[in-house]
């Protein structure tokens, strides 16, 4: 191999710039457009097509209202159980040796993988008065299944792996040693653990609960079986644009799905920034 | 992997440490695995037990039933035409977000992330707003006498929503860890653009791939809210598997939506499967270079 030939393999600049539209380049952005750009752009136009008085009528009436309510506070209690009992999950799969742990580390994908029409069946079974756990809890009185509860217990299955999944790799990268060092200067376990160990992995467990909120604010799969689909009671956002459709109503399932993918997109920003944050914090 | 705690016997007062957290370590598997019992375990063993409580001859009775065979030949239909597009698409795009630096790359990047955070009710909607009665192009689909909407094409274009980002997110960290060095080799040595493609970069990613594609698999045949807006759910016609599972319930022939449930449950253990495996072996990789 002569030099001659390697130089003439790294063509000019200008060479490669055209390369940037290559095949890859072009399939790349028509896919996206085709796929995703247009249909995202043509329910904004419909959305515009309605004026903004009607708009705000339509997305701000009284049961869209509530199920906006009771979408957030579920999602949001999902994601706040997922945020503890995750970073808990990623802590012992990472630090603690103990039988079958490789069997549980694997489960935990396994709401990525369980369709959620699946899910919602099963987890409707499980939990209703008769069911496995459900008959637990019934002497109780807490009813899950088909009432708000039963919202949450969905909207908990269906993130449980993004704030684990998330803080896992962060964890195994922490230097053990600044552990080390916290504990042989005095420090007590506790505060080794919100002094040392926490602050590092704040960043990952943030992406992962808003992950894990997003998540959970749009599903529809697992709850629609779950929840008994009442007004007021536990009916979330997305079965309400579900039911606006069936009902042939295109310009109120289109207010309330432009708010929820307005508020999709906002979160997706969010896990963009934290991320961006995240990396800062690395570097 | 696992960090073993090997330390607190090192400086003084280890003992008495040591035993708390022993009984903190044993309290916090326990509270960990009882979770991950409640919320996935026992409902995701139920899905198998609700399949056989009557036996094994009802559960074989769902597998012949025509409308599960059509809801499954439906399905497979979709899958075999979503995922092959949604890999050339996630290989074009991880190729051009980890080769090139271009300005809005994080954005591109943002962009293929957006079907995770999108409701697939939304998902639906935004597709029947532009091929609807009533859509963006619904005008012109109707002059041309093309259906959309309530028919296979939309519920395949539905599908290759919901699988779109796998392909890429698996593929563009393996690429960029990789690096250019051999394809820039291969290309010194006169290798063609395909050439380097297949003989370099492929054999690089394809672990990576093959993950993407059984995500991909995975998620365009469990694929449901976005189908549920976009397909008339004609038994028979337009029902896809879980569409199937939800009929069924619904029509409180629960064995049969467990049936069906098992073949979409076995996929996705499946799926676990093989990552596990695909794990393993990079691990064993990484243990093969560390030495």
């Amino acid at each position: 191999m002569t030099v001659s030939n390697t130089q003439s393999t790294f063509p000019p600049a200008p060479k490669n710039w055209l390369k940037r539209f290559s095949l890859p380049w072009g399939l790349t952005i028509t896919y996206i457009s085709i796929v995703l750009l247009l249909p995202v752009a043509a329910l904004m136009l419909q959305a515009a097509t309605l004026s903004p008085a009607e708009f705000w009528r339509l997305a701000t009436d009284p049961i869209a209202l509530s199920t906006y309510n009771i979408t957030f506070g579920t999602a949001f209690f999902a994601a706040a159980i997922n945020c503890v009992a995750g970073t808990a999950t990623a802590w012992v799969l990472v630090r603690y040796d103990f039988p079958l742990k490789r069997v549980l580390d694997a489960v935990i994908d396994l709401p990525f993988a369980l369709p959620t029409a699946v899910a919602g069946i099963t987890l409707t079974t499980v939990y209703s008065e008769q069911g496995w756990i459900g008959s637990f809890l019934s002497p109780f009185g807490i009813r899950v299944s088909f009432t708000r509860l039963g919202v949450a217990v969905a909207m908990v299955f269906i993130s449980v792996p993004f704030v684990v999944r998330s803080v896992q790799p962060v964890l195994q990268e922490l230097d053990y040693t600044i552990e080390e060092a916290a504990w042989s200067l005095g420090a007590s376990q506790w505060e080794t653990c919100w002094r040392v160990v926490l602050p590092p992995l704040i960043p990952a467990i943030l992406t992962g609960t808003t992950q894990a909120f997003a998540r959970a604010v749009g599903e529809y799969g697992s709850v629609v079986l779950i929840a008994a689909n009442i007004p007021y009671q536990d009916l979330i956002a997305p079965i309400l644009v579900f039911q606006r459709l069936e009902q042939n109503d295109i310009a109120g399932a289109t207010a309330i799905g432009t708010v929820l993918l307005l508020i999709s997109l906002v979160l997706l920003l969010m896990v963009n920034l934290l991320q961006a944050w995240r990396q800062r914090h690395d570097g | 992997m696992t960090v073993e705690p090997k330390s607190t016997q090192s400086f003084a007062g280890g003992v008495k440490s040591h035993k708390g957290k022993e009984w903190g370590k044993i309290a916090l598997i326990m509270a960990v695995v009882s979770y991950l019992g409640l919320v996935l375990l026992l409902p995701t063993l139920y899905v198998f037990i609700g399949a056989f409580s009557r036996g094994i001859a009802p559960f074989f009775a769902t597998l012949i039933d025509p409308d599960f065979t059509q809801a499954l030949s439906l399905t497979a239909l979709a899958v075999a035409v979503a995922v092959p597009l949604n890999v050339v698409f996630g290989l074009c795009a991880a190729w051009v977000i980890a080769r090139r630096r271009f300005r809005g790359r994080t954005l591109l990047l943002s962009i293929i992330d957006l079907p995770f955070s999108i409701s697939p009710i939304v998902a639906g909607l935004m597709l029947v707003s532009l091929y609807g009665r009533n859509g963006l192009l619904g005008s012109v689909l109707q002059s041309l006498d093309i259906k959309v909407i309530f028919s296979f094409p939309a519920i395949a274009l539905a599908t290759m929503m919901g699988g779109m980002p796998f392909v890429a997110r698996e593929v563009i960290p393996i690429l960029e860890e990789v690096g250019t060095q051999e394809e820039e080799a291969a290309k010194t040595l006169g290798a063609g653009e395909w050439q380097i493609f297949w003989r370099v970069t492929l054999p690089s990613i394809r672990w990576g791939l093959f993950y993407g594609i059984i995500l991909t698999t995975a998620r365009a045949m469990g694929e449901y809210g976005a189908i549920a807006v976009v397909s008339s759910n004609l038994i028979g016609r337009t029902q896809t598997l879980t569409l199937y599972v939800e009929g069924a319930y619904r029509n409180y022939d629960s064995q049969s939506a467990f049936a069906a449930s098992v073949v979409l449950a076995g996929l996705a253990g499946a799926t676990l499967v093989i990552k596990e495996l695909f794990e393993r072996r990079i691990r064993i990789k990484d243990e093969e270079v560390s030495q």
